[in-house]
């Protein structure tokens, strides 16, 4: 279900016989190629966010209540399975909180940013 | 391929975010941000296993309208509360993402087939679950605060922060407990106390404090999303949920320093708890004040050259945006040059202010912030202060024994005049007294900020 390849990787390894430090030498461990990826993330972040005007503070906040139910990936991928157990509950109801959030969000955002006019 | 989606989802959040260094530039990055979105969405929707369509299009649908619904009707006034309830959903929804795959392991491909988890994924789902719970339930408690529901005053006991660090002893002991033997017990315990953690973290902190609070929660909706993608090993929460993250930390970062606090002086909480204790009631009217009409301040405006419009939360409280708008169009008419200073801290949120006068219709481009705005006031003929105390108070300058202290201020203190339009006398957050009340270059004009600005207006025309 995880859909990085890399699972698929250690699935492969686990059947062939390896033990993960063999896997490791051949690719990286997948945890440390995730924390990768957020560490870089971070720094991306960073350094936009330090570029948005402070009269726009407002909407960074509301768009980033959208981006953040970006979790919504995890909650489909918990819903998947047509059988229903607490396990796709679960994912169903998480699926539903996201999308009050995201289209919430961004349109709450889209209607600010709207209103900022330049003198005519 | 699923993969590469995410890349490009993942660089047009980037560029919503980007799109807000200027007005223009952000309607377009707020486009690609909905487009971005969409695509993970799709891209996720079409992954092998994903099989229970009806149900998941009927929970984006009903989410979705609900979500419209709300943010057509919600006023600009009550935005800091829309995006704390946000922020918890976010939170509950990372909750039930991680209790689904606590129960179900094996489907997400984090168990063997055994239904042991590896111990990595037990970590990442410990941190995902506790960040999820208390942004959960802190956001409530932010919202029921900034909503009216409960009361704003800082609630304070004997032994808190000894309860709070007991309990977040326990939920790390337990979370500990979780991810050597993957026991349900010492996962629920964890969340239980992680939501309980969640609601006394918040309770003691007062309402002018919540600038802070809501930014921080926004962090941690973020910290919490990504928690979630480390657990599904999924790269587009992993990098949306930093970019959420960082940001949220940076406008903490920001309102604590407009507000001259450490982050943990605030978490500490109480601050504004004894406003009336601070300073004495009796000192406060014993020191002469000019006061004037609205006549005496429209013939002081409009026989000045510039004019700095100080506007604070008062103002947005009064409703009195649009009556300040044509106050000043007609000021503008007549020549005089007008520009509003905003204090970062100057609303109930990160830029709430410039968002309340924006609605009003006042262009964005007369609205200047405090660090713009600073150097011009020794340049100018009135300062028009509108609903705002401490954010002028020149004891942030002056008095090293003043709470305030350092904390940086609008000088309005060295414009040529300076008109006060405040209902009383009284103290504001921080419960100071204000100098700048009593100096000979000060009027008073005692009224509500809205009808204040009407017979401003009146006496003008």
């Amino acid at each position: 279900m995880c859909n990085s390849g890399s699972c698929d990787l250690i699935a492969h390894a686990h059947a062939a016989g390896l033990n993960e430090n063999t896997m490791n030498a051949a690719s990286a461990d997948p945890v440390i190629l995730s924390f990768t990826v957020f560490v870089l993330a971070i720094f991306v972040g960073y350094h936009v966010v330090w570029n948005v005007t402070p009269a726009l503070h407002t909407p960074l906040m509301s768009v980033t209540n959208a981006i953040s139910s970006i979790i919504i990936v995890g909650a489909i991928i918990a819903s998947g399975p047509v059988e229903m157990n607490l396990a796709t509950v679960l994912g169903l109801i998480a699926v539903g909180l996201a999308s009050v959030n995201i289209f919430g969000g961004f349109m709450v955002t889209q209607r600010m940013l709207a209103m900022f006019k330049k003198r005519s | 391929m699923t993969e590469l989606a995410y890349l490009v989802a993942a660089i047009l959040v980037i560029l919503a975010l980007k799109g807000l260094s200027s007005p223009e530039s952000a309607r377009r990055g707020n486009m690609f941000g909905m487009l971005g979105m969409g695509i993970a969405v799709l891209v996720t929707l079409q992954m092998s296993g994903i099989e229970n369509y009806t149900w998941i299009l009927v929970a984006i649908a009903t989410g979705g309208l609900i979500g419209g619904v709300a943010a057509k009707k919600v006023p600009m006034t009550d935005m800091p509360q829309m995006v704390a309830f946000m922020h918890s959903l976010v939170g509950l929804a990372a909750v039930c993402i991680a209790v689904s795959a606590f129960s179900n392991p094996v489907a997400y491909g984090i168990a063997a087939a055994d239904g042991m988890m590896h111990l990595a994924s037990r970590i990442e789902l410990f941190l995902g679950t506790f960040i999820g719970a208390i942004t959960f339930t802190a956001s409530l408690v932010a919202f029921g605060k900034l909503q009216g529901l409960l009361s704003g005053s800082p609630l304070t006991f004997k032994g808190q922060h000894f309860l709070n660090l007991a309990l977040g002893i326990i939920m790390i002991g337990a979370g500990v407990l979780f991810c050597v033997d993957q026991s349900a017990t010492a996962f629920f315990l964890m969340l239980a106390v992680a939501m309980v953690l969640g609601v006394l973290l918040i309770v003691p902190i007062g309402g002018a404090d919540m600038p802070v609070i809501v930014s921080m929660l926004n962090s941690y909706s973020g910290w919490a999303a990504a928690g979630i993608g480390f657990t599904l090993g999924n790269n587009m929460l992993i990098i949306a949920g930093a970019l959420v993250g960082s940001s949220g930390a940076i406008l903490s970062y920001i309102m604590c320093k407009a507000m001259n606090r450490s982050l943990f002086n605030v978490l500490l909480g109480g601050f504004g708890s004894d406003v009336s204790a601070a300073s004495g009631g009796a000192v406060i009217g014993e020191r002469p004040v000019k006061s004037g009409s609205a006549e005496d301040a429209a013939f002081l405006l409009t026989n000045a050259r510039s004019v700095i419009i100080i506007p604070g939360y008062g103002l947005a409280v009064a409703r009195a945006q649009h009556a300040l708008k044509e106050l000043v169009e007609v000021l503008q008419a007549k020549g005089v040059k007008v520009r509003f200073g905003i204090h970062p801290v100057a609303g109930r949120m990160p830029g709430h202010m410039n968002v309340l006068l924006a609605e009003a219709d006042v262009p964005y481009d007369i609205v200047e912030e405090m660090d713009e705005i600073n150097p011009e006031f020794s340049d100018t003929d009135v300062a028009l202060i509108i609903g705002a105390n401490d954010v002028v108070n020149p004891a942030a300058k002056t008095d090293s024994s003043s709470p305030i202290y350092g904390m940086p201020i609008l000088e309005a203190t060295k414009a040529a005049h300076i008109l006060v339009v405040k209902r009383s006398l009284s103290v504001g957050y921080a419960g100071l007294d204000n100098d700048l009340f009593y100096m000979d270059k000060t009027m008073m004009i005692f009224d509500d900020a809205k009808k204040a600005c009407e017979a401003m207006l009146h006496a003008i025309e």
